[in-house]
């Protein structure tokens, strides 16, 4: 890969459709994530945003559209094929492996982006390069005094970071937070929006997220999704002074810097 | 030469049939909890067994025995489900798979303590003995009641899941489990009924199977392999794609071993194979 | 295996303790010399027990650390054993090259299958699984000209290990070699559970469905471990077709099938020593109470599975495992 080019958007979809049977989940989306930006993807429960995620990951398969990533076509590409190429998510419910450590789980991303994974001839201490970068992004997160305990002994909170830490060792250059915060009490969820504002600006980043106060202090642009289409995007003022979305979205709940 | 040919598709689907009274109720009960259970025909055999008891030993008529070799296998069923399954909803496929193995050991080894290994001998009534010629074919009386009874809890089956409550909510816990909750199905409740029917309905199947295939304690594992191979083939939960299934392999079983039967049950093997690998969800799955 | 008792100062030196022998294991395998001095004239079952063990340690390693449920394994086991018998009744009774054909001739039939394998779980894999070792078990059946069918294959004969040692009928040369290719097989699991391909396949036991969202090419890797499980219980297979000089039917039976797992659970899945030490008592078990009631055999093993999967989840070494940290105290 030669020196990135600016002007080409980390990830962009266009007119995206998907439906089951007759309940439509996709429409016609078309959006853009330029390099190194924080966006947030906001809409009512429904709206169609983990499936967005799923089309983009390719978790799911779009019935029509093409999704490109950093100006590759991508749309047929199997959800691992795409984390190779840089396509990376986290997933709303703790989707973790209980019984391996942190440390493991992190070095296993490790080694499967290094290509060490479908190696069974040697140990695994001959990799320890692998698990000594995997320990310093468990330190990056905090995570470093529970390294050596099994997941499912993990606090939720840092299951939550363990999340973010497995997404981090594929090397993303595009990560897609799925709820990063999700269940995790309001006084801590600050502090982890804060851990993922300090990422790489390297990295493009599209979260979804309930709380009205992280998107706004986060985002750069916030895209509002309804029944499965973009009903608008803008920054933050925009989208803050929009009657639509004070109809659709910030009127319903009263969240907003509530 | 038509006759042997219409002789083997009624033989065959008369197998079938007797296939699918066996295998229905491990369908929707898998299609309802995903709950691999490799006993069903330990429950078939049981039912089995109750009427050679009662036929046997205290010399009852064979129709009369039925409807104990029904009740004897869903009480069993549902005694079993109360302890031992409900902990095993949420477990893994191979929790299920290893209870059920041992449960259908334990149930073949004590058909052999009570009952000896020896193939079971049954007198049938008259009225279902011999058979009558039509244009040089031959029916079995047996085997014509064996489908007229298939056909009838067919029927029953059908209009119950259709037009009744209960049957709603099973359609529903099959189609989503997580969405009947919601809908505040008592889908646990649903299904230890539905549970009890389909071993029940195993038990009869096993009553009726005795005449065409024999009884011995190995019963239990023989028959859970074509159980098995009509519930994934037809697909979990549907009892038209059960239906259809099991007159297929019955067909064909009674087919192969007719002309080719050099070949044995491979025939059965591969095409259920290949039909997997076409299907994974069954000719009716959804999944 | 959990750490939580040893200080550790980097993810270097735990991974180094991770996969160092312990004291318990090598007294496991000193242990295995046993028979030759205590029970010398049980070496015939010893050398039966120690490649029923392999067998169980090649189900291991598709069960215990990948998750696969498997129903038809013995359709490699047989393959092995056919493979080594038949080429010994046409002329060839060299041992270690008939090792390596019944080990290659499983695998390839193993990799062919692996493709259909990697694609299902849940019932369809089971019934899958199912379904290729009864079509193999009809096959062999059927191929009365080739396999001798259900009469078994006779006039299989092995000629001495490296033209020095001769299979005797007490069973000393079987065993010894059995236990080798063991023991070897063992060293091979081992080498796999501790390499990143196996912290993979780990993870696919653990959650098949994230795997792919951290780049892991599930599929591939499943593939892989079926192709290596299925060489080894080809292994496995050629060793019973070579010791005992036939092969039954009996050797691609949903029995076999059945009967390995239930000793592999018995004694613990993903830990390597389970399948061993389950197919030990197993098979004692077997020959001990055969003699007295042979029919009810399956009552107590039926009832044993039930109380595994109720009450000791992890096996008898899951089991003895949890005893000694509860009796260490809670770390």
């Amino acid at each position: 890969m030669s020196a990135p080019d600016k002007t080409i958007p980390a990830l962009s979809t266009q007119s995206v459709d998907k439906s089951f049977g007759s309940l439509v989940v996709a429409k016609g989306i078309s959006l853009t994530l330029p390099q190194g930006e924080r966006y947030a993807l906001i809409g009512p429960n429904g709206a169609g945003k983990t499936t967005l995620i799923n089309l983009m990951t390719g978790m799911l398969n779009p019935d029509n559209g093409r999704i490109f990533l950093g100006g590759d076509d991508i749309t047929t590409l199997k959800p691992d094929a795409r984390v190779k190429r840089g396509l990376v998510r986290t997933f709303q419910i703790n989707t973790l492996f209980p019984h391996l450590t942190a440390l493991e789980s992190v070095t296993l991303a490790i080694c499967e982006r290094r290509g060490d994974a479908g190696v069974w001839w040697k140990g695994l201490p001959s990799y320890h390069r692998d698990a000594e970068e995997a320990y310093g992004i468990l330190s990056s997160l905090k995570l470093s005094p529970v390294a050596y305990k099994p997941t499912h002994e993990l606090a939720y909170g840092q299951q939550r970071l363990l999340e973010i830490a497995l997404a981090l060792a594929t090397k993303p250059k595009v990560l897609l937070l799925d709820e990063p915060a999700a269940g995790v009490p309001h006084e801590e969820s600050s502090e982890l929006f804060s851990v993922i504002a300090e990422l790489s600006k390297d990295i493009a980043i599209l979260f979804i997220e309930h709380d009205m106060n992280v998107v706004f202090r986060f985002a750069s642009r916030i895209i509002v999704m309804v029944g499965g289409a973009i009903l608008v995007d803008g920054t933050p003022d925009e989208i803050a002074a929009d009657p639509r979305v004070r109809e659709v979205y910030l009127g319903k709940g009263h969240r907003a810097h509530g | 030469m038509i006759g042997p040919v219409i002789g083997v598709l009624f033989d065959g689907f008369a197998y079938g049939m007797l296939l699918f009274l066996l295998s229905v109720g491990l369908s929707v009960t898998l299609g309802m909890m995903n709950f691999v259970n490799l006993a069903h025909c330990a429950f078939a055999m049981l039912g089995a067994y109750v009427t050679v008891f009662l036929m046997n030993d205290l010399k009852w008529p064979f129709l009369a025995t039925l409807p104990f070799a029904f009740l004897a296998a869903a009480f069993v069923s549902v005694l079993l489900e109360r302890t031992l399954y409900r902990r095993l909803y949420r477990a893994s496929d191979l929790d299920q798979v290893l209870l059920t193995i041992g449960l259908a050991f334990v149930s073949v080894a004590v058909a052999a303590y009570i009952f000896g290994t020896v193939l079971q001998p049954v007198q049938m009534p008259p009225y279902l003995r011999g058979s009558f010629n039509v244009m040089g074919v031959n029916f079995a009386v047996y085997r014509l009641f064996l489908v007229a009874v298939a056909l009838a809890i067919t029927l029953i089956l059908v209009l119950t899941l259709e037009y009744t409550r209960f049957g709603a909510q099973v359609r529903a816990a099959v189609d989503n489990q997580r969405m009947a909750r919601g809908l505040g199905i008592n889908v646990d409740g649903a299904f230890a009924v539905t549970f009890a029917l389909g071993s029940g309905l195993a038990g009869l199947g096993g009553a009726l199977a005795i005449e065409i295939v024999g009884l011995d304690p190995s019963f239990a594992f023989i028959y859970l392999v074509y159980v098995l191979i009509v519930v994934s083939v037809g697909g979990l939960g549907s009892i038209g794609g059960s239906f259809l299934a099991a007159s297929l392999i019955g067909i064909s079983d009674v087919a192969g071993k007719y002309y080719v039967p050099e070949l044995g049950a491979f025939l059965i093997y591969l095409v259920m194979i290949l039909l997997l690998m076409w299907r994974p969800a069954g000719l009716f799955g959804r999944r | 295996m959990s750490l939580t008792t040893d200080p550790v100062s980097g993810p270097y030196q735990y991974l180094k303790a991770q996969s160092r022998w312990r004291v318990l294991e090598v007294a496991f395998w000193l242990c295995t010399l046993l028979p030759y001095f205590l029970f010398p004239n049980y070496l015939v079952l010893a050398s039966q027990i120690a490649i029923t063990a392999l067998f169980a340690l090649s189900l291991d390693l598709i069960l215990g650390y990948a998750g696969i449920v498997s129903l038809g394994h013995a359709a490699f086991f047989g393959l092995g054993a056919y493979a080594a018998g038949i080429l010994s009744k046409h002329g060839w009774g060299e041992p270690i090259t008939g090792l390596i054909v019944g080990g290659v001739i499983a695998a390839l039939v193993g990799y062919a299958s692996s493709f259909i394998i990697s694609r299902f779980r849940h019932l369809t894999l089971i019934m899958i699984t199912l379904g290729l070792g009864l079509l193999l078990h009809e096959a062999a059946n059927s191929a009365h000209f080739l396999t001798g069918g259900a009469d078994g294959l006779q006039g299989v004969k092995i000629w001495k290990i490296f033209g020095l040692y001769g299979f005797d009928l007490w069973g000393y040369t079987a065993y010894t070699y059995s236990l080798i290719v063991l023991f070897l097989g063992f060293l091979l699991a081992r080498r796999i559970t501790n390499s990143p391909f196996g912290l993979a396949l780990r993870g696919i036991r653990e959650n098949a469905v994230r795997m792919p969202a951290i780049g892991a090419p599930s599929h591939a890797h499943i593939r892989k471990i079926y192709t290596i499980s299925a060489a080894m219980a080809g292994v496995a297979g050629a060793l019973l077709a070579q010791t005992t000089e036939t092969v039954a039917l009996e050797v691609l039976s949903f029995q076999r099938s059945a009967d390995t797992l239930v000793m592999l659970v018995l004694g613990g899945a993903g830990m390597l020593y389970g399948g061993i030490v389950g197919s030990a008592i197993f098979m004692i078990a077997r020959d001990q109470f055969s003699g007295i009631n042979p029919q009810y055999w399956y009552f107590w093993i039926g009832l044993l599975l039930i109380v595994v999967v109720m009450v000791l989840p992890n096996g008898v070494l899951g089991g003895l495992k949890k005893l000694f940290t509860t009796w260490r105290g809670p770390s």
